[in-house]
């Protein structure tokens, strides 16, 4: 029994300690950002640099003084790529206070998206999510503000057009995709380009955890031969399709993958940069050290007398939560501003969001604009390729086919 | 539950079937049921009625597993898969014909019984190792078959948005409020298996677990009592499944994958097989811990750690701990948390006159 009393005096302590920690965060002035990521779970390759990437834009932001005189806290749960944690984190990230919640995943985006209207608390889905909750009147606490799956495969679609000489009539596009609903999102936006554009095009599915994918492609690459491909693929699944595509003698400057499929790591797993020369990726950050503010953290470590985290080699996902700190920050400047210096309260921080525009971090973040009804901020995209061993970008950032998306929009919308 | 008496005194059938024998047991459940109903939603604030909340929908989820792997000795691991057939169905009905909760709960758990039920008829032929690889397929197939098939995933991405619960045009959308929801069918689910297994099924369930020849023998009809453990269990998945959609007001089947039936395997593994008790300190288990490991190494890991590594080390560190607790209880007691409370409570019977 004195075990079990040892365990309940310090249950005792730490609550103790955790209401004496919350008093000390109302004395000084502090704003609470909550943030979720995913450090140990399925995704863990993506949540970890993120994370990093997140906390240490947030800790730069601090170094130089705060958001108009306020210290920002991180509230980070790792919530495992599962659903009951994301759940219980984000009841405790409102606990204590966060203004932001930064949301890791689609299932876990969807399933808080009701509690984050009845809490008044702005969640952000950068890259991931519903392409449907860019309808800020529809869902006006939540905000992708990146481009969305939609605005991913216009994007790519849009850069097929362009590399296959301006036109897509009578073209083939294969799409490779992963046969779960965040796979499946982007369909309708295809199905309405290739009735516009006059192209033909086929799905190749690939089940999860999708590390087999050789019938697939041979399928692909042997009968169906298209002009172009688009993948969309997650996890292990973006190397190996890249490793079959070689194999089969498809060249690699005619593919691009969307999002979760263009990081440094996939390019090294697939056989390094050299074998993976000409791959094309969806970015919906910059990709790179190269920007003022990464520079300016890297400064901060030194200043620091620390080492940078080895985090900043995986550039594609550290840039991302770097992406949504500065978005994330930018917001909550918005709303302080807007309130007279006042500590801002969730529903401030949504409208902070909405005030958003022209904010470009030296070129990471897309020239973005979210409104109050395009919580997604425009869809920007900018592809980067596979070139002399690094991603170099191809071209500026850019929208594929708003018009088309536009009207996707109202249609799924009207199905209810 | 939690008292034994120092002897056999029973008198009278009635009697030795009793749940509580002893006045003081029922008095013990009685303070236990007050502090949850009454006191535990007025003391408590948000956050740690959000983790009762879920511990109460894994311990429907829980004991439903446990009726069917630990008093009938049927392996499942398509547990989670049966959740998600009730989540649908409540979904279903609650966007397109506007059901109520009170309609649409028992709907979602009597579709998962059915199909449950089905995918238990490979049961009637092979048992153990071979019985989980076929129910395994039940899992994939059905979430295949919800993914592919736009009838039953409606909304984009597979999900359906759900009305919160309502009573009588009341919406239960507070914490609070939806702690009292999953309470009442929480106790309906506890009290409702702790007297079917007392009852002439679950001695044939009990039977059957541990000789199926000599229980078919004495009797027991295999056939209608497997495919009936088959089908009670998936109706608690089921409610379990519709409990969650109504808590988090989407029905959506990425929650209900494979990882998530070995979660509850491990639940009832945990806390004990045959045991309702059991079920429910392993879904408490498997619920909390992480939970508690966090807040326990976030108070005292600023002793050792700055913040910014805090952040980077506690995610780990909490993984680890998590598996050496499950090893740990493991190799102090392999039947289980209830039989270790089991032992703890022998232990006092007689204290302290214990030679």
């Amino acid at each position: 029994m004195r075990a079990w009393l040892k365990v309940g005096v310090a249950a005792g302590f730490a609550a103790a300690t955790m209401a004496a920690a919350g008093l000390a965060s109302a004395q000084n002035k502090e704003i609470v950002l909550g943030f979720q990521t995913d450090r140990t779970g399925a995704t863990a390759n993506i949540g970890v640099p993120l994370g990093t990437g997140y906390n240490d834009y947030v800790a730069l932001v601090n170094s130089k003084g705060g958001v108009e005189g306020f210290k920002l806290k991180v509230v980070e749960i790792d919530n495992e790529y599962k659903v009951p944690p994301a759940v219980e984190g984000y009841e405790r990230q409102k606990k204590e206070g966060a203004v932001i919640i930064g949301l890791f995943g689609t299932p876990h985006t969807q399933a808080l998206t009701a509690r984050l209207v009845e809490d008044k608390i702005p969640g952000t889905s950068p890259g991931f999510g519903s392409a449907m909750s860019r309808d800020g009147q529809k869902y006006p606490y939540l905000f992708p503000m990146a481009a969305s799956y939609w605005s991913q495969m216009a994007g790519g679609l849009q850069f097929a057009k362009q590399q296959l000489g301006g036109n897509l009539k009578g073209k083939k596009i294969a799409y490779i995709m992963y046969d779960n609903p965040a796979g499946k999102e982007p369909l309708p936006v295809l199905e309405a380009i290739a009735k516009q554009e006059g192209f033909d095009f086929r799905v190749f599915a690939v089940p999860p955890p999708g590390v087999e994918m050789g019938a697939q492609i041979l399928d692909l690459t042997q009968r169906y031969r298209p002009d172009f491909i688009i993948t969309h693929l997650f996890g292990r699944a973006p190397s190996v399709s890249m490793k079959e595509l070689k194999r089969n003698g498809y060249p690699m400057r005619k593919v691009v993958a969307m999002a979760w499929g263009g990081a440094e790591a996939d390019i090294e797993a697939a056989g390094g940069y050299a074998a993976a020369e000409g791959y094309n990726t969806i970015q919906f950050a910059g990709a790179g050290n190269e920007f003022p503010v990464v520079r300016e953290i890297l400064n901060m470590y030194s200043q620091q007398g620390k080492e940078p985290p080895k985090d900043l080699r995986s550039s594609v996902m550290y840039n991302r939560g770097v992406l949504t700190a500065a978005i994330h920050v930018e917001g909550i400047r918005n709303a302080i501003k807007a309130n007279g210096g006042k500590a801002p309260t969730g529903a401030d921080v949504k409208k902070g969001f909405e005030n958003i525009s022209g904010f470009t971090l030296g070129g990471l973040v897309p020239p973005l604009k979210i409104t109050p009804e395009d919580h997604e901020g425009g869809g920007w995209v900018k592809i980067y390729q596979v070139k002399g061993g690094a991603l170099q970008p191809v071209g500026d950032w850019y929208q594929g086919f708003p018009a088309v998306l536009e009207q996707v929009l109202k249609n799924e919308a009207a199905k209810g | 539950m939690f008292h034994r008496e120092s002897g056999v005194f029973k008198t009278s059938y009635r009697g030795d079937m009793a749940l509580y024998p002893l006045p003081i047991a029922k008095w013990t459940v009685g303070i236990i049921a007050a502090i949850f109903i009454v006191v535990a939603p007025l003391a408590l604030d948000d956050y740690y009625l959000s983790i009762l909340n879920l511990i109460m929908i894994a311990c429907v989820g829980a004991i439903g597993l446990n009726i069917l792997v630990g008093y009938t000795g049927q392996i499942s691991i398509g547990h989670a898969a049966f959740m998600s057939v009730g989540a649908y169905t409540a979904a279903n009905l609650a966007t397109k014909l506007g059901w109520d909760f009170w309609l649409t709960l028992p709907a979602g758990g009597l579709m998962a019984a059915a199909i449950g039920a089905l995918v238990g008829v490979p049961s009637l032929r092979i048992k153990g190792l071979y019985l989980a690889i076929a129910t395994l397929a039940g899992q994939l197939i059905i979430e295949w078959t919800i993914n592919h098939v736009p009838a039953i995933s409606g909304g984009t991405q597979a999900s359906i948005e759900v009305p919160k619960p309502a009573l009588f045009g009341y919406e239960l959308k507070s914490q609070g409020e939806l702690y009292g929801f999953l309470l009442f069918f929480t106790i309906i689910a506890i009290v409702g298996a702790l007297n079917l297994v007392r009852s002439r099924i679950g001695r044939a369930f009990v039977a059957i677990r541990d000789q199926d020849i000599a229980a078919e023998i004495i009797g027991i009809s295999i056939f209608r009592y497997k495919l009936l453990a088959f089908a009670i269990s998936s109706f608690y998945a089921g409610v379990t499944g519709v409990l969650y959609t109504y808590y988090l007001g989407i029905a959506n089947y990425e929650q209900f994958q494979l990882v998530t039936s070995i979660d509850y395997l491990a639940m009832i593994i945990i806390g004990g097989l045959g045991s309702i008790l059991g079920s429910i300190f392993g879904a408490v288990f498997i619920t909390l811990l992480p939970t508690f490991l966090r807040n326990f190494m976030e108070s005292f890991g600023g002793l050792f750690f700055t913040d910014a590594e805090l952040a980077t080390v506690v995610p780990y560190l909490r993984l680890t701990v998590f598996g050496l607790l499950i090893i740990f209880f493991l190799v102090v007691e392999p039947e289980g948390l209830n039989r270790l409370w089991r032992n703890i409570r022998n232990y006092f019977r007689v204290w302290p006159f214990s030679y």
